[in-house]
């Protein structure tokens, strides 16, 4: 950061001396100078305190107490009950496992192939804008519509898909109702919605790779899918570390893919609880049982959840890193 | 290489094979260009037929002409008219106010200097990370005890935060700004309010679009908060799909007609901006 206003109090310059204004009480310019800068940032932050950082915190106060979504003045102290309660109670479990699940099943094959697309955009292209704009257009879909527009693609009588499927044989798979075929199906949506979005992300990082780099392995005889391998993802290495830890909070976070795709159900995450998410869970405890405080529990302890994935997802990385450029690690053990 | 004597010419094929897309690259661009368009034409097709006419076996291809009836039964559903006006003055007023309030604070950042200002932007930068979904409990008890429930202002002071937008704004005025300029200004005697109106905005003029554009995108299609704040009886687009989608509407054509309305306007919007768009999250993406 730089400064780069002068104090005005320091005529420097004949200019200023000679300037209209040069002589306006000495006072008030430097009290300007010193506050206007609070004023500029005040409105962010006096909307940020009052409605970001103070619903986070307080979170954690509400969690120690019942309250419900009728009465939210009236809160009874109950301590840590709302969370052993949380971590007795089998949904919390397996929503977690669900999280799980479909965070991995949506979030690896998304960046996977966010990869190798904004590798091919990175060519000499005709019509790339048309092409980014195109496969940006998911993206610029609401989760909403995206949702139930693919809830109806996957039914199971009509569906697109599994007709298509059946040109192939397969017979009509009930997408909706499986366990696995449901967080599928989800994973998919989340997948179509995102995947060119990070394809952009990654071809920005991409387009920062000196020219030189591709030049000098070429020369050295490297095949385009080692330049890919030796030069692109190493230069990348930033930036997917960012796109892993941004999907990792995203999906910790899942909700509406799965409350929409499951129509009327959609709240206990399908009939059997096969794709209730954490996100899902709360909302459930919160607006359908009407349990605030149990909610908020729910709540911080995603939050703690998130912590914890995103710590792990970069340590993983970072070992997968080392393991990727083994000569790095020893050159940084020397 | 083995009985590749010219090394040159090797290299200079070499590095022009990276800058040219062959055919193969072009197949895969036009399979993920129509998955990714595929489903927005299938919303098309599903909107414009008759409900008999889109569970047949195979489903037709191509467009019908049951459109407007659709729709018309879709808004005697939901309030599609008014949940789209909603949507309208929602995603509005918090692209105007973000992108206000974070030139402000983008312009402090980048330019002013005050005590306090790096544990500030340490903050800022913080709650881009920080899952603002996870304060909804607390934020809901504060609406409720404003007896804001229901009612758009619910919607739109709490999405006005935006630490993306003032981490935006900061790099791009940091890099944009000569600080000449505002050296200038300052010796003419301008007050720190008149140099942001007359010299930092018209030189943010692109990044605010850009913010603007994002923002707006975002605040349509914007879920949880929303359908947590509000009801049907006042519903934006989001909130309208949530009850169409809720499964009480059993008349797949009626929900696809309700669909392709609150989604439509944001994607010709988008075809028409998509460049710009697609280079602010670009440049976004580099900086960030």
């Amino acid at each position: 950061m730089q400064t780069s206003i002068p104090n005005p109090n320091e005529p420097s310059t004949p200019a200023e001396a000679m300037s209209r204004r040069a002589w306006r009480p000495r006072l008030s310019a430097r009290f300007e100078t010193r506050f206007s800068p609070y004023a500029f940032v005040a409105p962010f932050f006096l909307l940020f305190f009052a409605f970001g950082l103070f619903p986070l915190v307080y979170t954690a106060w509400v969690s120690l107490h019942s309250v419900t979504l009728q009465n939210t003045e009236d809160m009874t102290w109950v301590g840590l009950d709302n969370y052993s309660r949380l971590l007795h109670d089998p949904l919390f479990w397996n929503a977690l496992g669900n999280t799980f699940t479909i965070g991995v099943l949506s979030t690896v094959p998304q960046l996977l192939m966010a990869l190798g697309l904004a590798h091919v955009l990175n060519y000499r292209l005709r019509g790339r804008t048309f092409f980014r704009v195109a496969m940006l257009m998911p993206y610029a879909t609401s989760l909403a519509a995206a949702t139930i527009v693919f809830a109806e693609l996957y039914g199971r009588d009509y569906g697109l898909i599994n007709w298509g499927l059946g040109i192939f044989g397969v017979h009509h798979i009930s997408w909706e109702t499986g366990n696995w075929t449901s967080q599928i199906a989800i994973s998919t949506i989340v997948t179509w919605r995102w995947t060119g979005y990070n394809a952009l992300i990654y071809l920005a990082a991409m387009q920062a790779v000196p020219e030189d780099l591709y030049e000098a392995a070429a020369i050295d005889g490297a095949s385009r899918w080692q330049q890919f391998l030796k030069v692109t993802i190493p230069s990348l290495r930033p930036t997917i570390l960012f796109t892993v830890v941004v999907s990792t909070i995203g999906a910790t976070q899942l909700f509406g893919e799965p409350l929409l795709f499951g129509g009327v159900s959609g709240h206990r995450g399908g009939s059997d609880h096969q794709y209730q998410t954490l996100g899902v869970l709360l909302y459930d405890q919160g607006w359908f049982n009407f349990q605030l405080g149990r909610a908020a529990a729910t709540a911080w302890t995603m939050f703690l959840i998130i912590v914890v994935a995103v710590a792990v997802n970069a340590f993983l990385a970072a070992r997968g890193w080392n393991w990727w450029h083994p000569r790095e690690r020893r050159a940084a053990r020397a | 290489m083995i009985g590749f004597p010219h090394r040159t010419a090797r290299a200079r094929q070499g590095s022009r094979s990276i800058r040219e897309g062959g055919p193969i690259s072009y197949a895969i661009l036009i399979l993920v260009t129509i998955i990714s368009l595929l489903p927005l034409y299938w919303t098309v097709i599903a909107a414009s037929r008759t409900n008999a006419e889109i569970t047949r076996t195979p489903p037709p291809l191509t467009p019908g002409g049951n459109l407007i009836p659709n729709i018309r039964q879709a808004a005697s559903q939901v309030d599609m008219v008014k949940a789209l006006v909603n949507s309208v003055i929602v995603s509005g007023s918090i692209a105007l106010g973000t992108v206000l309030f974070c030139t402000l604070a983008g312009f402090a950042f980048a330019k002013l200097k005050f005590r306090g200002s790096t544990v500030l932007l340490i903050i800022v930068l913080a709650t881009m990370m920080v899952p603002s979904q996870l304060g909804i409990i607390p934020l809901f008890m504060l609406i409720a005890k404003l007896h804001w429930v229901n009612h758009l202002q619910a919607v739109i002071l709490p999405t006005l935060v935006s630490a993306f937008g003032v981490f935006l704004m900061r790099q791009y005025l940091s890099q944009a700004l000569p600080d000449e300029l505002i050296d200038a200004a300052v010796v003419d005697g301008a007050s720190t309010f008149r140099i942001f109106r007359s010299i930092v905005i018209p030189i943010a003029r692109p990044a605010m679009a850009v913010l603007g554009m994002l923002t707006f995108l975002m605040a349509w299609n914007d879920f949880f908060w929303p359908i947590i704040a509000l009801t049907s009886q006042n519903p934006t687009v989001q909130v309208a799909l949530n009850s169409l989608g809720n499964g009480y509407v059993h008349d797949q054509s009626v929900i696809m007609a309700g669909t392709l309305i609150g989604t439509i306007p944001v994607l010709i919007v988008f075809a028409l901006l998509g460049k710009q768009i697609v280079g602010g999250i670009m440049r976004g993406a580099v900086k960030g």
